[in-house]
């Protein structure tokens, strides 16, 4: 009886420490095969959808990215349309004028950062609702860039690909994961890099400690209004970049209007992945997947499924996890709240 | 002290909705101002763009007649968001509430034959309305039975409606009269239309009388008191008995509506149809038109009239003085950023906040 139950609660907490691994490593494993099957029946679209499923994520991820750092430092950020909306221009503008493309990328990422800065000054200087802070940001975008925008302007080239050495060379993983432009290198990069930071350095738990519970933070001597600053601006830099992917990498010119709303399914991604940049990024590739799929649906008409009912998958995916019907997924504490020094 | 109040009761009068309308005022102005900076940097005579905007937008009766189409969607788009403000939620998806309104009546509007106009259009509107209210509904039940945010869900709600009318606008309801590859709905019957008595739409007329009903609800029932003190204190309302969950969801419901019938009355005075695209904005404008309204839903009217008059004014400002209409997109963004951020109106005109004219909103989905 004893020596049962006993080992009723070792199987349990086994199976509780370590389903956090278990679940993720099936998954990956069942993926892993299905890729395969899919690549020995047809190589070019598996490819194809794999690719594009890469790319698609690229602008979700990094604008989940600015999000995260923007919330764990207790900043709501509804603004990353906007940033990146603008940003998309600036760069296209410095690509135009210039043709230098990595001072174009700069110059995006400049231009986060600057609006990064804007929301940290409403909503940290002046303590205003931050919802409305983001709100005001993404119509100065729309109406800024629509006003300035001209057409029939020509660049001279837009972000290549380049090649990892051998690496892409493997089939399907080479041309796939290791033959990207720079700004889906540098995406998947900073994902591994703010993972880092956020949950193994002293600076990120500085951040957390911010968004959880900024008085504690400020007792314990930690700056909070200049952590969020930080955080903002850094996260708009990176939304800068998700901006300057799409005019530089993506599609090489500007339109109005061009983001169509990749910011807010960026705020999807982000609460999906948990706040967490690996999760994110999870989440923007299946987001990306959905899209590719769409995609190539329609390329090849086998299935008659409207493209608007793929559309509707991440929003509704993101309502169900907010409501918490299916793993709950819970916003740092403080968010929202100015922060009042005493 | 009091004795002086009770003496200068009108002069008070008069002075309370001058303290309640200098903040918006001063906003209203600084964002022109800089827009006008904008403008002079980038070439153009502001007085001038300024001169066609106005024209645009009252130089003629047909112009006026533009400028109030154009403003009845936006006092409900207004109202909604105003509503909501009150139980202290942040309706963003009153976009979403609006478009699901406007492809309702479209469709109750195109596919009823041989109704009189009277029961025809106000079915329409109701349709609207209800449409739009339920929209407003879910959020609302996941607010109060789950905790989601409602800021949250309205977002990923305004893309859900945004797909589905573009789905049914492009199929099941496209339009299917020979020559059309546009995504669109068929044309709405002449008896669905909304009259116009002179250059005033009706609906004009009806968006005034619901602003005041909806000031009449939040100002003197037991309902408006329930969802203001919801607004201002939740642990308070629950405290003294009230149901605040209930209360939430109502709100979310009636501001929903509200938004319903600003896209039916879209559809039904000035576009005749539901076209995807042709709403855009609409419900984003709601939140500008609330604040600078100051929440309030008579405050709304005005406000509305406003970036009516800007938005019928935009062709004319185009066509006269060259400039591009997004311009205003532009100038509409600093005034929203103004009027919120009133602490630097304040410091410029150097008034203290009053407690009377104090604006609650709430806070963002960090909070429970």
């Amino acid at each position: 009886m004893t020596s049962s139950s006993l080992s009723q609660v070792k199987t349990y907490s086994f199976w509780y420490r370590y389903k956090r691994y278990i679940i993720p490593s099936v998954l990956a494993t069942l993926l892993l095969i299905a890729i395969i099957i899919f690549y020995r029946l047809n190589p070019a679209v598996t490819q194809a959808v794999l690719a594009s499923t890469i790319r698609q994520s690229t602008p979700l991820i990094l604008g989940a990215l600015c999000g995260i750092l923007c919330e764990r430092a207790g900043i709501v950020n509804i603004g990353i349309e906007g940033q990146m909306l603008l940003s998309a221009w600036t760069a296209y503008m410095m690509n135009v004028w210039s043709g230098n493309l990595l001072l174009s990328v700069i110059v995006g990422a400049l231009t986060g950062a600057l609006l990064g800065m804007l929301l940290a000054f409403t909503s940290v200087t002046l303590k205003l609702n931050q919802i409305i802070g983001g709100t005001v940001i993404n119509i100065l975008a729309l109406g800024l860039t629509g006003f300035l925008y001209q057409t029939g302007m020509t660049t001279k080239g837009k972000l290549q690909p380049i090649p990892l050495g051998g690496l892409a060379d493997i089939p399907l993983v080479g041309p796939v994961l290791f033959n990207n432009p720079p700004i889906t290198y540098t995406a998947i990069a900073l994902v591994f890099l703010l993972q880092i930071y956020l949950f193994m350095t002293p600076w990120g738990l500085r951040t957390r400690s911010v968004g959880e519970h900024p008085r504690a933070a400020d007792t314990l001597g930690i700056n909070v209004f200049r952590t969020r600053y930080i955080n903002t601006i850094v996260g708009g830099a990176i939304a800068g970049l998700a901006g300057a992917f799409l005019t530089l990498e993506a599609v090489g010119s500007f339109e109005r209007g061009m983001t169509n709303g990749r910011g807010f399914v960026a705020l999807a991604v982000m609460i999906f992945g948990k706040w967490n940049p690996i999760g994110a990024w999870l989440a923007a590739l299946l987001f990306g997947f959905a899209n590719a799929m769409q995609t190539q649906f329609q390329f090849m008409g086998t299935f008659d499924i409207p493209h608007q009912f793929i559309g509707i998958i991440p929003y509704v995916l993101t309502i169900i996890v907010v409501s918490g019907f299916v793993g709950r997924s819970r916003p740092p504490a403080a968010e929202g709240e100015p922060y009042e020094k005493e | 002290m009091t004795a002086e109040t009770s003496v200068k009761k009108p002069a008070n009068w008069l002075l309370s909705i001058w303290r309640s309308i200098r903040v918006p005022l001063v906003a209203i102005i600084l964002a022109l101002i800089i827009g006008a900076i904008i403008l002079l940097v980038t070439g153009v005579s502001p007085i001038k763009a300024y001169l066609a905007l106005f024209k645009g937008a009252f130089g003629s009766t047909k112009y006026l007649q533009r400028t109030l189409e154009k403003t009845t969607p936006l006092i409900f788009s207004g109202l909604a968001v105003a509503f909501a403000f009150k139980a202290g939620l942040f309706n963003i998806g009153a976009q979403g509430q609006l478009l699901l309104g406007a492809i309702t009546s479209a469709f109750i509007g195109f596919s009823l034959k041989g109704l009189p106009p009277v029961l025809h259009i106000s079915l329409a509107l109701i349709g609207g309305g209800l449409a739009g209210a339920f929209y407003g509904f879910i959020p609302g039940m996941l607010r109060s039975f789950t905790g989601a945010h409602e800021v949250i869900t309205t977002i990923m709600l305004n893309y859900v409606a945004i797909n589905i009318t573009d789905y049914l606008a492009d199929g099941p309801w496209k339009d299917t009269s020979p020559g059309n590859v546009v995504a669109m709905t068929p044309q709405i019957e002449q008896s669905a239309r909304i009259p116009f008595i002179g250059p005033v739409p009706v609906g004009f007329l009806i968006a005034i009388v619901i602003s005041v009903l909806i000031w009449y609800i939040l100002g003197k029932t037991n309902l408006g008191f329930e969802i203001r003190t919801v607004g201002l204190n939740p642990h308070a309302a629950k405290y003294a008995g009230m149901r605040t969950k209930m209360i939430l969801v109502l709100t979310l419901v009636i501001s929903g509506l509200l938004a319903g019938i600003g896209g039916a009355v879209e559809t039904q005075g000035v576009v005749y149809r539901y076209q995807p695209g042709f709403n855009t904005g609409l419900g984003f404008d709601g939140i500008t038109i609330a604040l600078l309204g100051r929440t309030s839903p008579l405050g709304v009217i005005p406000a509305a009239l406003l970036i009516g008059a800007m938005k019928a004014g935009s062709n004319v400002m185009q066509f006269e003085a060259g400039v591009a209409k997004e311009i205003l997109d532009v100038i509409q963004a600093l005034m929203l950023f103004f009027v919120s951020a009133d602490m630097i109106v304040r410091w410029i005109i150097r008034v203290r906040k009053e407690s009377a004219e104090e604006v609650t909103l709430t806070t963002s989905w960090g909070q429970k």
